[in-house]
C-alpha cells in the first residue's frame, strides 16, 4: 500500500498555497494532518499530482475566543483544541465530540481544518460544526469569503470550497447564555472507529428552568452531519420534560436518512438515532440545570 | 521512471540524519529502509494499528501516516531512542519485561511509545488515561492488561526514584 508517485510543496503562507492551488489546479490537493488523506492516498482512492504541504504555515494555527465567537485557524491540531481550558468552557462540544476523534495519536497530528474539508458525514468535528452553525471561511487568491456550515457541507467527502480555495479558519459561535449545556456521544464498533451513529445537542435555559435556546443534530445518517433546527425549535419555552425530549428525539429518528452497510442496517441507524438523541438531550439539560 | 528527490534533514534519536527521498515514502518506510532502524513496526500502513509510532517532536504520531519528506526540520524518536545512552533498557522497557507485557513483540515498540508519551507528560497516570493513551495501539497477544501492569509499575519506579 503504497501512494502513487506525486511532486511535493511546502507552503509557507497561505497566500503561497492559495497561488499554488491556483497554478496546479484540479491536480493538487493540500494536505494538513494527513490522517484520511494518507490512508486514501495509500489506496489510491485520491491520487494528486502536486501534494501541497500547509503544516508549517504559522498563521493557520491558532485559537481565539472573542466575545461571542471562538475563532481556530484550520492547522490547528485536534489536540491543541482539546487541551484549550478557556476554548472548552466557551464552546464545550468540541472537547466533548474530540474526545470521540481517533485517538491520541492521530490527534497529535489531525488538524480542525482537515476534519471539516474531509467532511466525512459520520466524523465528529463535521457534526459540531453543523450544529453550532459554525462559520468556515475560506481563501483563495482573490480574496476570502465566509460560508455556513450548512452551505460548506455539500455532500460524502464533497464541500463548497472551490479547487483553489484553502479553509483558513472556523468560527464556534459562543452561547452568552450562563445557564447552558451541551452532550456529545456515538456508538462505533470500537472507540475510535468512525461512528455508526453520533448524535449532539446544546440546551439554554431562563433562571425559571425554561428552555431558551435549542440546537441538535445527527452524524451517519445522511450524506452530510445533520442538524434539526425545526425540532429544537419546538423545544423553545417548554421546560424540558421528558416527554418532549422523547417527542424531539422520535422526530430526529424520522427525519434523518440512514443508509446500510456491513456494520449496521438502516433501521438499526434509525434506531440509534432514536435512543442517542434522547441520550445528549437528556445530559445537555442535566447540565444546563446544574450550570 | 524516475521520481523527484527532496533532500531533508531530520534529527533522529538525537543524530542528525538527512535524506533524499521521493515524496510519497512514508516516515517509517524512510526510518526502516534507509536509516535501518527496524525497531519500529509496519502493521495496516493506514493508522488503524499503532504499530508504527513514533514520536515526532515529542509527541506520539503514525509513522505511516506521514511522508518521510514532512519530517523534515523536526525530531523523531524511534523505539532505539528510548534506551538508555549505554544500550540498557529504560525503565518503562524492563517493566513491559517484568510484567509480561509483551508476547510476540509485534505490537511493543508503538506500545512503547505511546505510554512512555503519556509518562513524559503525565508521570503518575490512572489506570484509564493509560488505558486511553495506548487505544490506539492493537495489541493481539496479551489482553492488554500487563501492558497497563508495566505502564503502572514504570511511573512507581520512576516516582520512587
Amino acid at each position: 500500500m503504497k501512494a502513487a508517485p506525486f511532486e511535493y510543496v511546502r507552503a509557507a503562507s497561505v497566500g503561497e498555497a492559495c497561488e499554488l492551488l491556483a497554478r496546479h489546479g484540479d491536480g493538487a490537493k493540500l494536505i494538513a494532518g494527513g490522517q484520511s488523506l494518507v490512508p486514501m492516498m495509500a489506496m489510491r482512492l485520491v491520487r494528486p499530482a502536486w501534494l501541497l504541504d500547509i503544516n508549517e504555515i504559522p498563521a493557520l494555527k491558532f485559537v481565539k475566543c472573542e466575545k461571542d465567537v471562538a475563532r481556530i485557524g484550520a492547522g490547528t491540531r485536534q489536540c491543541a483544541v482539546e487541551r484549550d481550558d478557556l476554548l472548552a468552557s466557551r464552546v464545550p462540544l468540541l472537547r466533548q465530540a474530540l474526545a470521540w476523534v481517533g485517538h491520541v495519536q492521530t490527534r497529535n497530528r489531525g488538524t480542525i481544518g482537515g476534519s471539516l474539508a474531509h467532511a466525512d458525514p459520520s466524523a465528529e468535528l463535521p457534526l459540531v460544526a453543523q450544529v453550532l452553525g459554525a462559520r468556515t471561511v475560506l481563501r483563495s487568491g482573490s480574496g476570502a469569503r465566509t460560508l455556513d456550515a450548512a452551505q460548506f457541507f455539500a455532500g460524502p467527502m464533497a464541500t463548497a470550497a472551490r479547487p483553489d480555495e484553502c479553509l483558513e479558519e472556523i468560527q464556534w459561535p459562543i452561547w452568552p447564555e450562563r445557564r447552558a449545556g451541551s452532550a456529545f456521544t456515538e456508538i462505533s464498533i470500537r472507540h475510535g472507529d468512525f461512528a455508526m451513529v453520533a448524535a449532539a445537542a446544546q440546551l439554554a435555559l431562563d433562571a425559571e428552568g425554561r428552555c431558551i435556546r435549542a440546537v441538535l443534530g445527527l452524524g451517519g445518517v445522511g450524506g452530510t452531519p445533520l442538524a434539526f433546527p425545526k425540532i429544537a425549535v419546538r423545544l423553545v419555552g417548554t421546560k424540558l420534560e421528558d416527554g418532549a425530549l422523547r417527542d424531539a428525539a422520535e422526530a430526529a429518528a424520522a427525519a434523518c436518512e440512514p443508509g446500510s452497510d456491513l456494520h449496521a442496517t438502516a433501521e438499526y441507524r434509525r434506531h440509534l438515532a432514536r435512543v442517542l438523541t434522547a441520550r445528549v438531550l437528556r445530559e445537555a439539560r442535566e447540565k444546563a440545570t446544574a450550570a | 521512471m524516475s521520481e523527484t528527490l527532496y533532500t531533508m534533514e531530520v534529527e533522529v534519536n538525537g543524530m542528525r540524519r538527512t535524506g533524499a527521498v521521493p515524496a510519497r515514502l512514508s516516515l517509517v518506510d524512510w526510518l526502516r529502509d534507509e536509516l535501518r532502524l527496524t525497531g519500529t513496526h509496519i502493521g495496516c500502513e493506514h493508522g488503524i494499528c499503532g504499530a508504527c509510532s513514533v514520536m515526532l517532536d515529542g509527541e506520539p504520531v503514525r509513522a505511516c501516516l506521514m511522508y518521510a519528506v514532512q519530517a523534515n526540520g523536526h525530531r523523531v524518536t524511534t523505539v532505539e531512542g528510548l534506551a538508555r545512552p549505554d544500550g540498557s533498557m529504560s525503565v518503562l522497557q524492563d517493566s513491559f519485561c517484568e510484567t509480561h507485557g509483551l508476547q510476540c513483540g509485534y505490537c511493543t515498540p508503538g506500545m512503547l511509545i505511546a505510554s512512555q508519551a503519556l509518562l513524559d507528560s503525565n508521570p503518575n497516570p490512572t489506570e484509564a488515561q493509560i488505558r486511553d493513551a495506548i487505544g490506539g495501539n492493537l495489541c493481539r497477544c496479551t489482553g492488554y492488561q500487563q501492558i497497563v501492569e508495566a505502564v503502572q509499575l514504570a511511573a512507581a519506579r520512576t516516582k520512587s526514584k
